[in-house]
């Protein structure tokens, strides 16, 4: 691969660039789901994406799953979107958040009609969405035009030797380039928050990373909890990682070394004018994390793993790579790149970066990832606490 | 760059925890620092699998774990150069209660 890779993407209305062209099927809450289904089966080509929440949240839990379901829609490689909710108001508020991009909106409502009537209504409206989809071209993309997301799982001590280190090449790389990079995981920088912090851009950056940081530990730790088994996971501790200390400072050497730019919000677009490395306040499970992360406009995803995570998301790829020899062999349907030869000395980390890269262009440009080929669409809501 | 593949890595010269490139047997190892480049021998006192770390010096309890250069837990209980640490001698610092 050329020092420049040659991307190609689909241009908005509102100029974000995807890399995806879904036409996507979004249920505002559990009940809607069975009728979000059954339109995709009806149009095959157009993606359900069911999940568990949407009723009797309210606050700053409401409105994270609203962000979080309009951010979907929102995101660059969503071409259009039906919206189907058992209730008419907030089934348009999700769609009305959608729809300041330009991009086909329609929203349907079950209550007084029934799930048949509004799967026949709802079908008609993304037949149409899905023809109108598939004519649309891919154009010649920079770097700077799209968001990128960084997230690891099932680490092990191989990943902060190798396939984290690897990331970290394309964060520096993407970044330096003019491209806009989400790395998340609060809880997983204890030990290593001041390495974050230092790197903050200026000190209004690092005061509100400190106090998002410092908001989430409170809450874990008021606990009280043994978190052995949890953070780091068992999975983690199979693989050798034994402190949260040891897990975060491995999870950090996928960061970069480019500085923090900003922080955001569960979900939260970056604003479009500033580009750059951002941290985002999010758990640090797998699912939740990307969920967040694509809903805020990440259109790739990088994914580092040890014993081998099988993770993907509806809309965005998740590119998953590994240095752990083992998890490369006996997971090999799971994993997009092996930089297991950086740990053997058979290549330096430049050459990992460069392989990295190449994948990176080849999957912008519409090779599918393992995770789309295996049908992995995890979508998972990150719950802030209990319903009323 | 053709180097024998090292049987243990550490991440910076000065760390007194390697990590296991394969599964080990006891006995004297090759390996190297991954920052500097610096090739180093040691004596594994355990068999240990692929990512698991063993110590490069004699730990009291208490003594800090240094992996990265940095502080990352607390040997939870007498450790001797060459054997294997996890969970049943190293701890969290941060996280007080979580204990094997």
């Amino acid at each position: 691969m050329g020092s420049k890779p040659r991307l190609t993407g689909y241009r908005r209305q509102n100029g974000t660039m995807g890399i995806r062209n879904h036409v996507i099927i979004l249920p505002l809450d559990d009940l809607s789901n069975a009728a979000a289904e059954a339109v995709a089966k009806v149009i095959p080509g157009t993606l359900a994406l069911p999940h568990a929440f949407g009723r009797l949240q309210f606050g700053e839990d409401l409105e994270l799953t609203f962000q979080t379901l309009i951010g979907t829609g929102r995101n660059a490689n969503v071409a259009a979107v039906v919206v189907i909710g058992i209730e008419p108001k907030w089934t348009q508020k999700v769609a009305d958040g959608i729809a300041t991009t330009g991009k086909p909106v329609a929203a349907f409502s079950i209550e007084g009609k029934g799930d048949l009537q509004v799967i026949a209504e709802a079908s008609r409206v993304a037949a149409m969405f899905l023809q109108d989809a598939s004519e649309l071209q891919r154009e010649q993309a920079e770097i700077g035009d799209m968001i990128m997301s960084i997230k690891c799982g099932e680490s092990d001590t191989t990943s902060g030797l190798g396939s984290c280190p690897t990331t970290s090449q394309a964060v520096d790389r993407w970044v330096e380039a003019g491209g806009t990079v989400f790395f998340g995981e609060t809880s997983e920088l204890t030990g290593g928050e001041h390495l974050i912090a230092d790197r903050c851009i200026d000190d209004a950056c690092r005061n509100l990373f400190q106090t998002t940081y410092d908001n989430y530990i409170k809450v874990i730790e008021s606990t009280g909890a043994n978190l052995l088994g949890s953070q780091p996971t068992q999975g983690n501790i199979a693989g050798g990682l034994t402190t949260i200390e040891e897990k975060a400072l491995g999870n950090i050497a996928k960061t970069g070394s480019v500085p923090v730019v900003g922080v955001l919000k569960p979900a939260q677009e970056p604003p479009r004018d500033k580009q750059g490395l951002y941290f985002m306040d999010t758990s640090s499970a797998a699912a939740e994390c990307v969920t967040l992360m694509a809903a805020a406009g990440a259109v790739i995803h990088l994914f580092p793993t040890g014993q081998g995570n099988v993770i993907g998301n509806p809309i965005i790829p998740v590119l998953k790579l590994t240095a752990n020899i083992k998890t490369a062999r006996s997971m090999k349907e799971h994993m997009d790149l092996d930089v297991s030869g950086l740990l053997r000395y058979e290549y330096d980390l430049t050459k990992a970066g460069d392989m990295m890269m190449d994948v990176i262009e080849r999957t912008v440009n519409g090779r599918l990832c393992t995770a789309e080929v295996m049908g992995h669409r995890e979508y998972t809501f990150t719950k802030l606490y209990i319903s009323a | 760059m053709a180097i024998t593949p090292p049987q243990f890595l550490l991440h910076h010269d000065g760390d007194n925890v390697a990590v296991a490139m394969e599964d080990l047997e006891p006995g004297t190892l090759h390996g190297r620092s991954v920052k500097q480049g610096t090739e180093s021998t040691a004596v594994l006192n355990h068999s240990i699998p692929l990512g698991h770390k063993f110590a490069l010096t004699d730990l009291a309890e208490g003594d800090a774990i240094i992996k990265y250069g940095i502080k990352v837990g607390l040997a939870s209980a007498p450790i001797k150069k060459g054997d294997y640490i996890h969970t049943h001698n190293m701890r969290s610092y941060r996280w007080e209660a979580s204990r094997a």
